[in-house]
């Protein structure tokens, strides 16, 4: 096989360190993004939300959550109403239970208010959560940490028009909308809020409930991504089937060339 | 080198095997974009059942109503309206409703669930114009005089009786086509579903 | 093998569709093409792991445009409000990822397939570095894959404002500012190409009609003649040497193999392996860690609000480093002029390896000590600098901060220097320029090899 025998010793040897080299330095990137992202003093602190895409039951709940407590003012417009059979409701359901009823089941779920209205009055329009458990990801963080951080991390702000501030999304626009399930939280000396006056909830039923809320608008933000996984492993099965055959074809034909 | 041209057996069935994975591949690749082709769900949602509310509709009135982006015509016809559907059979390409223009349940003399109300989509089975309102007898409306009233299409002159059944040796080649509707109530009606649906 | 063009026509066998093929075949070069470029065109048999890049880039470029014909079915170029409050351009594509069936697995493709495009194509010029393929006589085949590679920047910026989230936005409002760097006719030359104060509903619209039909035809074109001008001359090999030197008595190389078979199956065997890493991103991690699809993006474009930090997509980020890097104002022109200079020169020196090189060896397997250790230093150069330009200014490395004095001023520490981001892309900038400005004289003395005259196997 080696035609160049003597040279080829020591060239192999030179390209071995300069694979190593290249390697390293390709290594040595994500290296630094591990090592920045531990190490950078402004990073947020973000508590990781329960991973709830598997269950059904908690993503309904979230749903009903987000119909009855954000959907009066911010809109999931890339979502229909009958998108939610996939959560495993009927379309019953979801007229009864989640619909005005001026909506029809094919509708997105928008918000009645214009948003140039809602400008007006709120100083922003609340913005259209679509997207929101994508957007708000960071490298401290997926998106869905995010939104469980922010909706547990509400606290009372007298400087604040709205009398209400938070933790990871300094000077928020919009003020506590479930705090008659939190109940009202302070910001203790360690920075950190604590809870002064119980809502509804304990602060581990809260926990569940925001974490079913996020789990849904994470959920929403990509319906279609666990079909996405499965239909991935397919594909990688096929693939390799497709790489067996042709590099079989590939060694029958290349036995020609010496 | 590829004239040595002794293709052995094994080889062959390499590439055969090799190409017909690989054609499945690109078959089953060529499915989404061929997919997403076909309606959307806007367009599923924009296409959802209309429903039409007939408490208002008096005998001899027709009202439109817009489905799936195409206009359905509902007549109240009167009983003179009716009458002249039987006398017209012999001058009709398929008076007896053969062709699959109408659901089953309307495969009746009078093409509609309920004889006084006929339910049509107002597109000319020709070339897809919407055919005028012809409803006067006669030649008041620029009809000959042997008219007995029904829809004439402006574009390329076929003619339709009062159940939208085509003239013989007009250019529409079928009867016009009844959507699948159902009556929710004496006064409303679904459009583009029928029982089968919830 | 264009110099062998006068193939015989096809005789049919008899056969119906032999008879068609007759036909065709006498008033239509299809057996030329076939052989002159498939079945008789003869490349080096001993093509390695590296070589695999070329077809990839060919695949990459199929599996956009088909992908792209089919997004711009569904998509809209419009930066109007719609009911929601969202912009129309935003809004059609969260329609074709959700309302349209299967719209999210062509988009998927499509974003990853852009970023798939400058990994095969770096390799692949990566490539052309490592074997001389630049050299004599393929200097244009080299032009015009520097010309390629400049369309396809071209195409992935202009596509990416597309979607109409922050990054869109903001990116290309940086991006198009560049030009406004140049003297005299910067600014009302970025205004012509925004077509209004700002990025707007006119730079989109012009951007979709660059990114659907101008550039592809300009890409689709240079890729033809870049093919052309490789079959012109035929292709080099991991060795650097001429293969058609040593022939036999009916002029075939010694050391060439028909393109088809030996090459078709093997880039069969590539593609199966590309698609596997293609598909894992595709089906599993779409967003790339938030590289091929930045998190900002999932917000629409907010003309009143920068994000806080903007970064272009990871492909630009060594160039947008070099950008950065010029803090100086030289002669009477300002840093800003500077950096954009620094910019499109990083590209545009790359067209000049062909006459920069003077080694006597093509292949780094016959080249010296310098250019191996240059050229791996060059590499780890442009990394960092791809890494520093997805960061802010201002940035050290290893989450370092210098130290402070109570009144706010900085204690001196030489990490302050060794590490920040700032200095060492501005050092690997110079070194960028450096390695190229220098080749003529180090690529001379380099001690190189003898280089054999047939080709070895690794």
């Amino acid at each position: 096989m080696q035609t160049c025998t003597g040279k080829g010793d020591l060239e192999m040897k030179i390209m071995h360190k300069l694979k190593i080299l290249l390697l390293t330095a390709v290594l040595f990137a994500p290296a630094l993004v591990v090592s920045t992202a531990t190490l950078a003093s402004e990073k947020l602190h973000l508590e990781r939300a329960p991973d709830v895409s598997g269950d059904k039951t908690a993503l309904q709940n979230g749903a009903r959550l987000f119909v009855n407590y954000c959907l009066s003012c911010h809109g999931a417009s890339a979502l229909r109403y009958n998108k939610l059979l996939e959560l495993g409701l009927t379309e019953a359901q979801i007229m009864e239970n989640l619909m005005f009823t001026t909506d029809k089941i094919g509708d997105p779920m928008t918000v009645a208010m214009a948003p140039a209205d809602a400008k007006k009055w709120f100083g922003v329009a609340p913005p259209d959560l679509s997207l929101a458990a994508r957007a708000r990801a960071t490298a401290d963080g997926s998106g869905s940490d995010w939104l469980y951080t922010y909706l547990r991390g509400f606290y009372r702000d007298e400087a604040r028009p709205t009398g209400w501030n938070n933790t990871v999304f300094a000077n928020v626009g919009m003020p506590h909308i479930l705090f008659d399930l939190q109940g009202e939280q302070v910001l203790g000396a360690d920075g950190k809020p604590q809870l002064a006056t119980p809502g509804k909830l304990s602060a581990e039923d809260y926990d569940k409930q925001v974490a079913d809320l996020v789990g849904f608008l994470t959920w929403m933000s990509e319906p279609q991504a666990e079909f996405r996984k499965l239909l991935g492993v397919g594909v990688l099965i096929f693939l390799v089937l497709l790489f067996g055959f042709a590099y079989a074809l590939k060694k029958e034909y290349w036995k020609d060339v010496h | 080198m590829s004239d040595q041209g002794k293709m052995d057996c094994g080889r062959r069935r390499l590439i055969v095997a090799t190409a017909t994975v690989g054609g499945v591949g690109v078959a089953a690749t060529a499915v989404p974009f061929v997919a997403s082709m076909l309606p959307s769900e806007r367009a599923k949602a924009a296409g959802a059942p209309v429903e039409a509310d007939i408490s208002k509709l008096g005998p001899g009135q027709m009202m439109v109503v817009e489905w799936r982006g195409k206009p359905v015509w509902i007549l109240r016809r009167t009983p003179e309206m009716l009458e002249t559907l039987p006398q017209l059979n012999g001058e009709l390409a398929d008076p007896e409703s053969t062709k699959q223009q109408q659901p089953k349940y309307c495969a009746n003399a009078a093409r509609a669930i309920k004889p006084e109300l006929f339910v049509t989509i107002g597109i000319c089975t020709h070339l897809g114009c919407s055919p005028s309102s012809k409803f006067k007898p006669g030649a008041s409306e620029g009809m000959s005089a042997d008219w007995k009233g029904g829809f004439l299409c402006p574009c390329h002159g076929s003619t339709f009786d009062f159940a939208g059944r085509v003239f013989k040796e007009k250019p529409a080649p079928t009867n016009l086509e009844i959507p699948p509707h159902r009556y929710l109530s004496d006064t409303r009606i679904l459009i583009g579903e029928d029982t089968q649906g919830a | 093998m264009a110099t062998n063009s006068n193939f015989e026509k096809y005789k049919s066998n008899g056969t119906l569709l032999g008879s068609v093929l007759e036909w065709i075949d006498a008033r239509f070069p299809a057996t030329s093409l076939w052989k002159a470029h498939l079945s008789e065109y003869y490349a080096p048999k001993n093509f390695n792991f590296w070589y695999y890049f070329g077809s990839l880039a060919l695949l990459v470029l199929v599996i956009q445009v088909v992908t792209g014909i089919f997004l711009a079915m569904n998509y809209k170029p419009d930066a109007a409000l719609n009911a929601a409050g969202l912009p129309f351009a935003f809004a059609s594509v969260s329609y074709i990822m959700n309302d349209v069936d299967w719209g999210w697995l062509i988009r998927y493709m499509h974003s990853t397939g852009a970023s798939a495009f400058f990994i095969v194509v770096y390799l692949h010029m990566f490539r052309g570095m490592l074997y001389g393929s630049y050299r004599k006589p393929r200097e244009l085949i080299w032009i015009f894959g520097i010309l390629i590679f400049l369309c396809l920047m071209a195409e992935a910026f202009m596509g990416y404002l597309l979607p109409w989230g922050q990054m869109s936005y903001w990116g290309a409002q940086v991006i198009v500012n560049l030009f406004s760097a140049i003297p005299l006719i910067g600014d009302p030359l970025s205004l012509w190409i925004r077509g209004d104060f700002v990025i707007g509903d006119a730079t989109l619209n012009r951007f979709f009609a660059f990114h659907v039909i101008a550039v592809p035809l300009a890409l689709i074109g240079l890729v033809v003649a870049h093919l052309l001008a490789l079959h012109e001359v035929g292709s080099n090999n991991p060795d650097g040497i001429e293969i058609k030197k040593v022939t036999n008595e009916k002029g075939i190389p010694l050391d060439g193999i028909p393109f088809h078979p030996y090459y078709t199956v093997k880039d069969i065997v590539g593609v199966a392996v590309f698609l596997a890493f293609f598909s894992i991103v595709v089906f599993f991690v779409p967003e790339g860690g938030g590289y091929f699809l930045e998190y900002n993006n999932f917000f629409p474009a907010d003309p009143m609000k920068t994000p806080e930090h903007i970064a272009p997509v990871w492909y630009f980020t060594p160039f947008y480093s070099m950008l950065r890097a010029m803090v100086w104002n030289f002669f009477w022109l300002e840093a800003k002029f500077w950096g954009v200079v620094a910019m499109g020169g990083g590209v545009a020196i790359l067209a000049l390896l062909p006459w920069l090189d003077r080694s006597p060896a093509k292949s780094i397997r016959y080249r010296g000590p310098i250019y191996k250790t240059l050229l791996a230093i060059f590499v780890f150069c442009f990394l960092v600098l791809g890494y520093l330009g997805t960061k802010v200014p201002g940035f050290y490395l290893f989450g370092y901060q210098p130290a402070t004095n109570p009144d706010g001023s900085i204690i001196f520490n030489p990490l302050n220097y060794l590490l920040s981001g700032d200095l060492i892309a501005q050092a690997f900038t110079v070194y960028y320029f450096l390695f190229f400005l220098t080749m003529p004289w180090w690529s001379k003395i380099d001690k190189c090899k003898p280089v054999p005259e047939r080709v070895t196997w690794k």
